[in-house]
C-alpha cells in the first residue's frame, strides 16, 4: 500500500510517503508557519521524489486536530480534497495521538499537548497496548488545572509530550516524580511514524462530511448558544 | 477545436461556489451553497465561522459541479481559483482545494482576483469590449476599474473608508433589517421620499474616489436624534433618502469617470449591483455617452458565484497566466493603480 501521511496542526509541519511499510521520503519544517505556500510544493516534491503518480497513491493519513485552526484546516482540506478527487482512502487521525506516537513506551501514560495559551491546552492521555495506541482520556480542550485534577486519577507515570514548557511546572507540582518530561526532536510530529501508524486504521466512510476536529465552537457560536439555549442549530448552509 | 473547460472556485467569503465553465462564456454548472443563514445569527460574516462551512462543504460542491456540467477530470483544461482579495481563511479553503485537485489531475492552476471575477459577471451577458470601466461594488469593495485592453486591470477610484454594501448593511440593522440589507433596503426607498437630504461626502472633489462613513453616521445619528425626543421617522423615507446619497456619488464619480476615460462598454457589478435604483439611474446617466454600452451583470451573478471566477480563469489561461503550488491566499489582493491617477 502507498500511504502520503501529513501533520499541520501547528507551527511543524511535516510529509511522508511510505510503500508497503517501507519508507521513501520525509520532510518535517519548523521554520516558518506558512503551510498555505509549503504544503503543496513538499507533497509534490515527496511524492515525485518516491517515483509516484498522485494517483498511484492509494492511501491519505491525516492529523486532523485539534491545533491551530487554520492548520489544522490545512491537512484536512487537501486529505478530503485528495481523497474525494481521486476516490481513494483516507484515514483521519487525531493530532494528539500523532504527537503520542514518537513515545514508544509501554506501561506510561503518554500526554501529548499544545498550548492553548492563558493556562488552556489541548490535550489527551494514551496508552499503547498490543501495539494500539490507545486513547485513556479523549482529546479535550481544558484548563491545566482542571486537567491535573484528572491525572492525578491515575497511577502510572505520565509522559509529557509536545508543547509542554508552560505547563512542566504545574505537572511536577501536582504529580511529582510521575512526571516524565520530553525533550527536543520527539516533541514534533513525525508524519514518518503517522503513515506507518495509519496503515492499520480503518479509512472513513464519508469523505465528504470530514472536518477538522476543532473541540472547541467559535466564540460567536458558543455567545450565541449562550443566548438561544432552545435552538437547536440545524442548516446554516443552504445550496441556491 | 476541443472545449476549454475550467473548474473554477470561490470561497473569499460567505459562500462556497465551484463552477465548470465553457470557453469563458458558458456556464455549464454553477454550484454556490452560501452561509447567509449561519452568519445572520451574529448580525455579520464571522470569518473563523466561514472558514469552517467552506471546509464542510467544498468537495461536495466539487462533486456536484462536474455532476451537473456532465463532464469528468480528463475534460477540463485547467482549474482556476480566487486567491484574493477576502478572507484569510476562508480563501485558504478554496485555494488548497484547488491546488490539490490541479495536482492530483495534472491540470494547470489559475489564480484569479475576486474583483476580476465581478466584473466579468459580465460576460455572461455580452463579450468584454476595450476599453471598457467597471463600476464595481459589493460589501467589500467599492471601486471604479478601468480596463484599457483585455487582462489590464487599473484602479480609478476606490472607497477611503467603508465600501456601500457595508454601509447598507450597517444603517439596515439601524431599521431593523436582517443582515445583508440591501436587497429590503432597495425595496423600501422605492416606497419613500428622499426628505432627509443626508451628504453626498466627496461627490464634488476632483477624483473618483468614495466615502460612505460620513453618510452612515449622518444616518445613525438621525435616527438617535430622533429617539431621544421620542419621535418616529419614517423608515421609507430613511431608505429612500439614504439610497439617494448613495447613489448620487456613485452615478456622478462614474459619469466623471466616463468623462475622463472614453469606453466602450461600462460595467455595473458586485452584489450592490442588484440594487435596483443603481441599475436604474446609470442607465439614465448613460443615454449622455452614446458610444459607451451599459452592461449589467446578471442579477443571479452578481453575488459572489465561481462561475464569475471561471470566466476571468479562461481569460488568464489564454494570457498564460498560471501559478505553482506554492500560491497563498491574498487577503488585500489589489490592481495597481492608473500611472496617471493621484492617490
Ligand atoms: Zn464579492
Amino acid at each position: 500500500m502507498k500511504i502520503l501521511a501529513l501533520d499541520t496542526s501547528n507551527q511543524p509541519l511535516s510529509v511522508a510517503v511510505l510503500v508497503d511499510g517501507k519508507m521513501q521520503a520525509s520532510e518535517t519544517l519548523t521554520t516558518h508557519k506558512k503551510h498555505a505556500e509549503f504544503l503543496l510544493p513538499v507533497i509534490e516534491d515527496l511524492v515525485s521524489k518516491s517515483g509516484l503518480q498522485p494517483a498511484e497513491i492509494d492511501r491519505v493519513v491525516a492529523a486532523v486536530g485539534p491545533g491551530s485552526y487554520t492548520g489544522i484546516r490545512m491537512a484536512t482540506t487537501f486529505a478530503k480534497s485528495f481523497a474525494s478527487t481521486l476516490d481513494k482512502e483516507l484515514v483521519a487521525v487525531s493530532s494528539l495521538l500523532a504527537l503520542a506516537l514518537n513515545i514508544r513506551a509501554e506501561n506510561v501514560l503518554i500526554n501529548p499537548m499544545f498550548d492553548g495559551r492563558n493556562q488552556n491546552m489541548f490535550t489527551g492521555l494514551y496508552q499503547w497496548q498490543n501495539g494500539q495506541l490507545k486513547a485513556v482520556v479523549e482529546d479535550q480542550h481544558t484548563n491545566v488545572n482542571d486537567w491535573l485534577d484528572q491525572l492525578t486519577e491515575f497511577n502510572l507515570p505520565i509522559v509529557m509530550v509536545g508543547e509542554i514548557d508552560n505547563f512542566v511546572e504545574p505537572y511536577q507540582e501536582i504529580l511529582g516524580d510521575r512526571v516524565q518530561v520530553t525533550e527536543g526532536l520527539q516533541n514534533i510530529p513525525n508524519a514518518a511514524l503517522l503513515a506507518e501508524y495509519g496503515q492499520q486504521l480503518e479509512p472513513i466512510k464519508n469523505v465528504d462530511s470530514l472536518e477538522p476536529r476543532y473541540l472547541r465552537l467559535t466564540k460567536a457560536e458558543a455567545d450565541w448558544q449562550a443566548a438561544h439555549p432552545d435552538e437547536r442549530g440545524g442548516n446554516y448552509v443552504e445550496k441556491v | 477545436m476541443a472545449r476549454n473547460l475550467i473548474l473554477a472556485f470561490e470561497t473569499s467569503c460567505d459562500e462556497t461556489s465551484v463552477a465548470v465553465i465553457e470557453d469563458g462564456n458558458q456556464i455549464l454548472s454553477n454550484v454556490v451553497a452560501t452561509q447567509i443563514k449561519s452568519h445572520q445569527r451574529f448580525g455579520g460574516v464571522v470569518p473563523e465561522v466561514a472558514s469552517r462551512h467552506h471546509i464542510e462543504q467544498i468537495t461536495i460542491c466539487v462533486k456536484d459541479a462536474l455532476a451537473e456540467a456532465q463532464v469528468d477530470y480528463s475534460d477540463l483544461t485547467a482549474v482556476a481559483v480566487t486567491y484574493g482579495p477576502g478572507l484569510v481563511g476562508a480563501l485558504l479553503i478554496g485555494v488548497t482545494a484547488a491546488k490539490t485537485i490541479a495536482w492530483a489531475h495534472n491540470l494547470p492552476l489559475i489564480p484569479v482576483n475576486h474583483i476580476a471575477g465581478h466584473i466579468y459577471a459580465a460576460r455572461f451577458v455580452q463579450p468584454v469590449e476595450f476599453p471598457a470601466l467597471a463600476l464595481v461594488v459589493s460589501g467589500g469593495h467599492t471601486e471604479l476599474v478601468y480596463m484599457p485592453a483585455e487582462n489590464q486591470f487599473e484602479i480609478i477610484g476606490e472607497t477611503r473608508d467603508d465600501a456601500a454594501g457595508e454601509a447598507y448593511d450597517k444603517i439596515g440593522r439601524v431599521l431593523g433589517i436582517n443582515y445583508p440589507a440591501g436587497k429590503t433596503v432597495d425595496e423600501w426607498a422605492h416606497e419613500g421620499q428622499d426628505t432627509f437630504n443626508f451628504p453626498r461626502a466627496m461627490d464634488k472633489e476632483d477624483n473618483f474616489d468614495f466615502s460612505f462613513s460620513g453618510l452612515k453616521s449622518a444616518f445613525i445619528n438621525t435616527v438617535h436624534h430622533a429617539d431621544q425626543i421620542g419621535e418616529t421617522l419614517d423608515a421609507k423615507n430613511l431608505a429612500a433618502s439614504f439610497q439617494a446619497a448613495v447613489v448620487d456619488v456613485l452615478a456622478d464619480k462614474t459619469v466623471k469617470a466616463l468623462q475622463e476615460y472614453p469606453v466602450k462598454e461600462l460595467i455595473l457589478a458586485g452584489g450592490v449591483a442588484a440594487n435596483q435604483g443603481i441599475r436604474a439611474r446609470l442607465q439614465n446617466e448613460l443615454q449622455a455617452f452614446p458610444t459607451t454600452e451599459l452592461v449589467l451583470a446578471p442579477l443571479a451573478l452578481c453575488g459572489d458565484n465561481a462561475a464569475m471566477i471561471g470566466a476571468v480563469g479562461e481569460v488568464l489561461y489564454r494570457h498564460n497566466v498560471f501559478a505553482d503550488a506554492s500560491l497563498n491566499a491574498n487577503p488585500g489582493l489589489e490592481f495597481e493603480w492608473a500611472a496617471d491617477s493621484e492617490c
